[in-house]
């Protein structure tokens, strides 16, 4: 790869966060602090958690911290529910300026009796903001102290904002659920069932995965976190193996899920026709059962038949267009490029706000030469790059789309809150589709 | 009348309000080549880009100095500093507002030190770095926005000789609201200096090429000569003293001040124009006669309808207030009025004109949904009136709502809706009138049938909701 000229760029310090694939060979810096000052599209170390955690739908999600962290992730994750929607509630200890002098613990406390006695949670996730890791409050004692009271589990997430990037906020998501998973006493008898890593069910995408491993005869036994509960949460050790899709968010879990409790993981991907049917062959393998791989090669015959019509269909519509990607995470990143190839889009810009180096690399042997790869973008670089690399179309999150369109640029909601599923074949149905939506709606003539 | 003013609670359930710093960027983006930095951590300003991104569905930049653990704990001077360095480098902004957050207000940074040293470090002048002290648990985003624009004129006011023209100092309404506001002071020829403007700014029209900071938005020249007006309008009748810019200018400059409510509904809006007239001594243009006229003609068309409206009105208090005058115009008598912000002002104004309620109003301060959710049940509320986050209670309750204010998140259009002035608001009766009229429709054939028909327990849809009224 070519770093890219820095008289070229609106920021010098931001060289080594930018590649043009060439012939070059040379790693994408990652994983950094962002640049001030340079309009970032990241969020915090807090939000990390709770997006991560958030889809466990019977917990009390309680933000120790000012109004303001959770008024703005209150409700906005499509992560669907079979049953409880405690989850779709946003609870805040509501500091004010006197808890901020006076300390915020007993505030804390009286909080979490509060919520119990009204809502009778298992579980309680109290997540710590910005100012709580600075005036100091004593989350372990409060939650050891209210879980001890209460007879259920008080969980603290360490996710004060400053103390990283967003994946800093995986990070401590994932340690929050390894202490609610470890088991109380004697280990679980291990059973041949999975565990789902990295899936949030937005829109219903744990549901389909769900029902192709049912045909292959594979029973998942959690996902995290996507429709999961307390109670489920608790059996994850009894799992043979851990399906790990969003790997920027999980794969921290599943190591230590491994070095604990001895349970191996697989990387998967269940966007796009190729990754899907990819991940199901692989899942397969791994039980070593000629009957469980039969099935797979079933299922992926009889599903690529009912969409290939359609995606053939919107491939001859879309066959050349150029497509800019910038996205959470490296998993999503790496399918998108293989499912655009699917419909005839080349990827010709590419970044993420938290992808990891191994991620970084696979993009890179993806991608056509020519094209940017890119970490930690901001408003500045993908306006430049969409711009100079011709992009016809940006998939993004709700920030990024009132840019692309003021440039005149189609665009693809791969985001939180989206509404029809992405996952699964028919999900690549419905990529194509939004796609074909976007690219040929006929307001661009008028632009 | 029922009050519920509890200051102190341990749990909020499901926020009704935001944070101070969220509202001291939005007048930044009415003015002319402005870019705001919050100082704190990262999240702190994505989050406000994302959720004032899906409101105006406009590209919302705004810088943060990024605060990581090391600056924490050393000061967060360097960050700040070389986040004006790169902001600038990219954007090239006439004026810079800088915010502070929970975190840096926590850890003792002192703003207005690190600005003026960065200008003198920088060679920079009397270059305009706006510092506003906003800490999230400070108080809501309706205090960061008045602030805002308090510090904004206080540092760009300047002495200047008297001149004929009047301020009109706006709370945050939608673009919409702004223009038509504008287009009654052209109708009324009044000079005039509208701040904060960001009717195009934050809902310009398409065109190439693509700007990062777009044009619009009051200009510096403008607000300079706000001191010498002949008077300001200041549509912020909740807003406190402390932070009212128009108070600000009374008081340094002795422009009087007229803080009069949105002209929103029939009375506010001949408020408005009284104003108007006084200050500026312009005659009422027949065509906004007219328009008086057609408003009057839409509330008794719609009398009978709105009648049967019970409504619970929520979101910021300058806003609540022009609502619930309205529905009191048109008998859709509220239920429930609530701010998720601290405002004693507005309950106040909300007891002296609910004197004329013929029922009960539960008036909820610092509030939050749960809290709203429960007291509409109770008090039987059939139309909701607010921003987005009320669709809760149309989840949880069945109570419809009417899409006004800020954020307006799940559904496209918040920054076009027009509420204001007499056009405005029959607009915006419509909204109501046919949405209780959509519920109506929904309901009566199935609930005439079974109370008559089936002769089953009466279900309340197939009467006209209010005392003595059955069919």
């Amino acid at each position: 790869m070519a770093t890219a000229k820095a008289a070229d760029l609106v920021f010098e310090e931001r060289k080594d966060f930018i590649m043009t694939k060439g012939k070059q060979k040379k790693n994408l810096k990652c994983d950094s602090d962002s640049l001030a000052g340079c309009v970032s599209q990241r969020a915090c170390v807090y939000c990390g958690a709770r997006v991560v955690l958030n889809p466990i739908t019977d917990a009390v999600h309680l933000v120790h911290g000012p109004i303001g962290c959770s008024s703005y992730t209150w409700d906005i994750r499509g992560s669907l529910t079979s049953g409880p929607d405690l989850y779709r509630f946003s609870f805040s200890t509501d500091l004010k300026e006197e808890d901020v002098i006076f300390g915020g613990e007993k505030k804390l406390a009286l909080a979490i009796d509060e919520l119990v006695e009204k809502y009778h949670p298992k579980l309680v996730l109290v997540y710590s903001t910005c100012i709580v890791g600075v005036i100091g409050d004593d989350l372990e004692a409060v939650c050891k102290a209210a879980s001890k009271k209460h007879g259920i589990e008080v969980i603290p997430v360490q996710s004060s904002g400053f103390i990283g990037n967003k994946s800093a906020g995986y990070r401590a998501a994932c340690d929050a659920l390894l202490r609610l998973i470890k088991p109380d006493g004697i280990r679980l008898k291990k059973t041949s069932s999975i565990n789902y890593l990295g899936d949030f069910n937005l829109a219903g995408e744990v549901w389909i995965i769900k029902n192709y491993l049912r045909r292959l005869g594979i029973h998942v036994n959690v996902a995290f976190t996507g429709d999961s509960r307390f109670e489920t949460l608790k059996t994850a050790t009894r799992a043979s193996l851990n399906m790990v899709q969003c790997a920027g968010s999980m794969i921290y879990l599943a190591q230590k899920m491994e070095e604990i409790y001895q349970i191996p993981y697989l990387n998967i991907s269940f966007l796009g026709l190729e990754d899907t049917a990819a991940s199901l062959r692989k899942t397969a393998s791994f039980f070593n059962d000629e009957s469980i791989t039969a099935s797979a090669e079933e299922l992926i015959k009889k599903e690529t038949a009912v969409v290939m019509e359609d995606i053939r269909w919107y491939k001859e519509k879309l066959q050349g267009k150029k497509a800019a990607i910038y996205v959470g995470g490296g998993f999503k990143a790496i399918s998108l490029i293989k499912q655009f190839r699917e419909i005839g889009i080349d990827v010709v810009m590419i970044g993420t706000q938290t992808g990891r180096e191994e991620e970084y690399q696979t993009i890179n042997d993806l991608v056509d030469e020519g094209a940017v790869v890119l970490d930690d973008a901001n408003p500045s670089e993908l306006e430049k790059f969409m711009v100079e690399k011709g992009a016809h179309l940006l998939v993004g999150g709700v920030k990024e789309r009132p840019l692309a369109y003021k440039l005149g640029v189609a665009f693809i909601d791969h985001n939180h809150d989206r509404k029809h599923p992405l996952s699964g074949f028919v999900g690549a149905v419905n990529f194509a589709r939004e796609v074909y939506s976007t690219l040929c709606s006929p307001v661009w003539k008028y632009v | 009348m029922k009050t519920n003013a509890s200051n102190y609670r341990n749990v909020n359930e499901n926020p009704c309000n935001m944070c101070m710093p969220m509202g001291g960027i939005l007048p930044f983006k009415g003015i002319e080549n402005s870019m705001v930095i919050i100082h704190g951590s990262q999240g702190c300003s994505t989050y406000m880009r994302r959720h004032i991104a899906e409101h105006f569905n406009e590209p919302i930049d705004i810088a943060s100095s990024s605060l990581n653990e090391k600056g924490t704990i050393y000061g967060g001077e360097k960050n700040l500093k070389q986040g004006l360095d790169n902001l600038i480098r990219a954007y090239n902004p006439r004026i810079i507002g800088v915010l502070t957050t929970c975190l840096s207000e926590t850890i003792g940074e002192d703003i207005d030190w690190i600005a003026s040293d960065y200008l003198k470090e920088r060679g920079m002048g009397d270059f305009p770095l706006i510092t506003v002290p906003t800490p999230g648990y400070g108080g809501s985003h309706s205090e960061g926005y008045w602030l805002a624009v308090k510090k904004i004129i206080e540092k760009m006011g300047q002495k200047t000789p008297g001149h004929s023209g009047i301020n009109v100092i706006v709370p945050n309404i939608s673009p919409a609201d702004i223009r038509e506001i504008k287009r009654i002071l052209n109708l009324m020829q009044v000079r005039f200096t509208l701040c904060p403007d960001f009717s195009d700014t934050l809902d310009r029209p398409f065109s190439r090429p693509y700007k990062k900071v777009p044009d619009g938005g009051t200009t510096l020249a403008e607000i300079s000569e706000m001191p010498g007006a002949a008077a300001t309008i200041q549509l912020g009748v909740t807003a406190d003293d402390c932070i009212s810019p128009g108070k600000y200018l009374e008081t340094e400059f002795g422009v009087p001040l007229y803080n009069i409510p949105i002209p929103m509904g029939i009375g506010s809006t001949d408020l408005f124009i009284e104003v108007l007239k006084i200050i500026a001594g312009s005659a009422i243009p027949e065509s906004l006669e007219q328009e008086r006229g057609r408003l009057l003609d839409c509330m008794i068309d719609s009398h009978k309808y709105n009648f049967q409206g019970k409504s619970v009105i929520y979101g910021d208090p300058e806003q609540v207030y022009a609502v619930a005058k309205t529905c009191m115009e048109n008998g859709v008598f509220p239920v429930v009025a609530a701010s998720g912000s601290k405002a004693p002002r507005l309950m106040g104004l909300l007891k002296d004109i609910f004197k004329d309620h013929p029922g009960e109003c539960t008036i909820l301060n610092g509030t939050d949904f749960s809290t709203i959710r429960q007291e509409s049940a109770r008090m039987g509320a059939n139309i909701a009136i607010g921003h987005s986050d009320g669709r809760y209670l149309t989840e949880r309750e069945g109570i419809p709502l009417v899409r006004l204010g800020f954020p307006i998140h799940d559904r496209v259009g918040g920054q076009r809706l027009l509420s204001v002035g007499y056009t405005g608001t029959a607009m915006f009766l419509d909204r109501i009138t046919n949405t209780l009229l959509e519920k109506k429709y929904k309901n009566y054939r199935s609930s005439v049938y079974q109370k008559f028909y089936q002769g089953a327990e009466p279900d309340s849809q197939c009467c006209m909701e209010g005392k003595g009224e059955a069919i």
